[in-house]
């Protein structure tokens, strides 16, 4: 970080773990995170970007107590330097932390949207204000969540999120099936909350929006994070990052040299030991196979023993 | 051959709006064209009516000025931007990409796709992987024309850049036809030789 | 409560599964064991001994002795194998026009998917109980009368499962790609949708035993079904509701039991495998 930011979201060595059924009845772990570390700190948007379906919004499950009842976790969540347990959720979520999930079904379907906004601990005029804010017309208030359109009712879910005047808000994917006006208009919103002082996390597989909006951006790669660096470093170019994935990931995009690597993530339930990558980097050795701790380099962090202060290897 | 569509008006039933309204387009083989638009501007309805899934309310879709084909294989085929939806839960690998044609060794080679997926479920790949066995499913030379929905939206970008590779490599081998449904006009510039805007085509709307 | 009991068996190290499987295990045991006894019970077991007439459930009548002295529990076993084979009959035949009908329905649409969701609508619409009296009546009553009445009239609420799962797998992606690869109509069916539909329809099979049970029993009871000389559970509960005023409770009391038992043990097995076959509850 450039700057010394109050850490609000602290995540440590996060391990989730779903227990499936093998054959018969035997019974499996599939690790779906594995030692993820995490902060997200004051006034800025950190961005967690991966492929869709990599596991990204098991760890905003996880942040807030909704993951399913066969997972098995590991590792500390601290919200403020508290860790955030049952107890703790149910006092801070729906005011000093919001959610803006996935999908607009979360709305209550048979739930006028103005009361829904306001939910337990809102009040009218508040809700009035925000939807002011994000030009709702008035009379959103007494519609059904079925009479909204796609972008109307994204506002609404962001809405009702900052109701409690938050200092964390976790994102889920808040951008798909929006067109690129209405989702940059929806970062923006994200943008002035933050600059109001929330800290912001924002899981999404648009990297060109995350480019845009984020203060810092971290990979996702197979279950876990393998680089955090601030947004510039990602513009800069693969040179200015620290991880061999995170640069591969650079080389892919369309508008750089479309190139790919050959190979795929391993799949949560056939992880290699030590670094997730190793099977598919050109720096690999033996150290490659033992624990990889997460380094500082360079104001950002990295998951990879032979990155370097240089960028070179 | 040459894969055109022909004043295609499209609504779901008589009170619904339109969706679709004089919509003509042609693609030639080997040529790789890039429809862009919006969400919600029936791009995946063109690309459903010109793969044969739907009918148009009126309108019709000519490939070498003949209707396509009700019954049998058909030369123009679909990709899906959700993978999962796309392979028989119920069904191993193997059997879901040789359901219509044996693809060589080579292609899968090419495609990524590892002998040890062919004998997992769906369920144990991931959308990636699963998008590997629906290209290489409907890549079989009685295709001529390729239409790509959304193909690589949901994947991680090496993968997306990785399946782009061998699409393009099929294109310019077998003089495949590519119609490529985007909302990602970077790749759309970067894979195709000419971008339609779906929004300017759709008329009176 | 149920998450206590879950964490419960979990602390012992028995899974969901297995308990589900212990479950379907334990009633399979109890339909299986009073359907082979009954058949292969000596009529001697339950015959007339007028001088043992109205005895109370003792160590050598478990179930008591009915006004003819026969012996009740023999006669319940008896009876609820009768009733078993009659309602499982019923039932398999009854869950064949559903399939038939509900594919049909969904394959065609159309007039036919109109003409069937009619005729369910009307048999859903009447009065169950009465349109199994009309038939089983016009039917002759007896054996025959009883099953046929029970084997018609239990199709309407599986058709319409069997009707969503085909709508549901037929306007599925993978089904659609199926045919534009060119695979037949006939291969599709075959490969892609009978494999879907079966669980729906096994479970919706055992649900329905204990309904087509519970009605042959009912109609019994109301003397439109079995002949009184056959012990069966309806006939043994409307004699007993002659004598139940005088006291002799056990005639009732222990043959409903045993029914009731049968019942849920149906219930339990179907809604078991429900729990299996289900996805979003499978991995719990």
């Amino acid at each position: 970080m450039t700057e010394k930011r109050e850490t609000i979201l602290d995540v440590e060595d996060l391990v989730v773990a779903f227990r499936m059924y093998d054959k018969g009845f035997r019974k499996k772990d599939l690790e779906v995170i594995h030692s993820l570390s995490l902060k997200v700190g004051k006034g800025e948007i950190v961005a967690v970007v991966g492929s869709s379906g990599s596991g990204k919004s098991v760890l905003a499950h996880a942040a807030l107590g909704l993951l399913p009842k066969n997972a098995v976790t590991s590792g500390r969540i601290r919200y403020k330097g508290q860790t955030l347990d049952n107890a703790k959720r149910k006092q801070c979520l729906g005011r000093e932390i919001a959610y803006i999930p996935q999908s607009v079904d979360y709305l209550d379907p048979l739930m006028k949207v103005g009361p829904q906004v306001i939910g337990v601990h809102g009040t009218r005029e508040r809700q009035r204000e925000l939807f002011q804010q994000y030009q709702l017309p008035q009379e959103t208030e007494s519609k059904y969540p079925f009479q909204l359109s796609g972008g109307m009712a994204r506002r609404v879910l962001i809405s009702s999120a900052v109701m409690g005047q938050p200092e964390l808000i976790i994102a889920d994917e808040p951008t798909p099936g929006l067109d690129l006006e209405m989702a940059t208009e929806t970062l923006s919103h994200f943008r002035e909350l933050a600059d109001q002082g929330a800290a912001v996390l924002l899981i999404t597989h648009d990297i060109d929006l995350a480019f845009h909006v984020a203060d810092r951006i971290a990979v996702f790669y197979a279950g876990t994070i393998v680089e955090v660096a601030p947004k510039e470093d990602f513009l800069a170019g693969k040179d200015a990052l620290r991880h061999p994935y995170s640069k591969a990931f650079l080389d892919a995009l369309p508008q750089n040299a479309f190139r790919p690597i050959p190979g795929t993530q391993p799949y949560a339930g056939n992880l290699p030991s030590g670094c997730l990558f190793a099977d598919r980097c050109p720096y690999r050795d033996e150290a490659c196979a033992g624990e990889i701790p997460m380094r500082t380099i360079r104001n950002g962090e990295v998951r990879c023993v032979h990155a370097a202060e240089s960028g070179t290897y | 051959m040459q894969l055109k569509a022909e004043h295609i008006d499209f609504r779901y039933n008589e009170k619904s709006p339109w969706i679709l309204k004089d919509v003509s387009l042609s693609v030639e083989e080997g040529e790789r064209v890039a429809i862009v638009g919006p969400s919600g501007y029936g791009k995946s309805t063109l690309a459903r009516i010109l793969a044969g899934y739907r009918k148009p309310v009126s309108g019709q879709v000519l490939l070498d000025e003949k209707p396509l084909p009700g019954k049998g294989y058909c030369p123009v085929q679909l990709i899906y931007q959700h993978p999962e939806l796309a392979v028989n839960p119920r069904w191993k690998m193997g059997k879901t990409l040789t359901e219509a044609w044996q693809p060589p060794k080579e292609l899968l080679d090419r495609m990524g796709i590892e002998p040890d997926w062919l004998t997992r479920w769906p369920s144990e790949l991931s959308g990636g992987e699963l998008q590997r066995f629906c290209i290489a499913r409907a890549l079989s030379p009685k295709t001529r024309f390729l239409i790509c929905d959304e193909i690589s939206t949901m994947l991680d970008v090496i993968t997306q850049a990785q399946i782009w590779q061998v699409l393009l490599e099929e294109s310019e081998k077998n003089r495949l036809g590519l119609l490529v449904i985007t909302h990602n006009i970077t790749l759309a510039q970067r894979v195709c030789d000419r971008i339609i805007e779906l929004p300017r085509l759709n008329k009176d709307l | 409560m149920n998450e206590n009991r879950r964490s419960l068996l979990e602390a012992r190290g028995i899974s969901r599964r297995a308990w589900i499987a212990f479950v379907i295990v334990c009633a399979s045991i109890y339909l299986i064991g009073v359907f082979i006894w009954g058949l292969l019970l000596n009529p001697e077991t339950y015959a007339v001994h007028y001088e043992n007439k109205f005895l109370a459930p003792s160590l050598a009548h478990p179930f008591g002795t009915d006004f003819m002295g026969r012996d009740m529990f023999y006669r319940s076993i008896k009876g609820l194998s009768t009733s078993l084979v009659i309602g499982v009959l019923a039932a398999i035949v009854s869950s064949f026009i559903a399939l038939f009908l509900g594919i049909v329905s969904a394959v065609f649409g159309g007039w036919v998917d109109k003409l069937v969701n009619l005729a369910i609508d009307l048999c859903m619409g009447l009065p169950h109980l009465v349109l199994l009296l009309l038939i089983s009546f016009m039917m002759g009553r007896g054996v025959k009368g009883i099953t046929i009445a029970v084997a018609v009239t239990h199709w309407p609420a599986l058709s319409r499962i069997v009707r969503a799962e085909v709508l549901q797998i037929r306007s599925s992606q993978y089904v659609q790609t199926a045919y534009r690869l060119g695979v037949s109509p006939w291969k599709v069916a075959v490969t892609h949708m009978i494999p879907h539909v079966l669980p729906a329809y096994f479970v919706g099979l055992m649900l329905l035993f204990p309904h087509a049970i519970m009605h042959e029993a009912a109609v019994t009871f109301l003397g439109f079904g079995l002949p009184a000389e056959m012990p069966s559970i309806g006939v043994i509960l409307s004699e007993a509701m002659k004598h139940i005023v005088t006291g002799k409770w056990w005639l009732a009391v222990f043959p409903g039991l045993l029914l009731l038992a049968a019942l849920m043990f149906f219930d339990a097995i179907g809604e078991n495998l429900k729990k299996l076959w289900n996805p979003s509850s499978g991995n719990e």
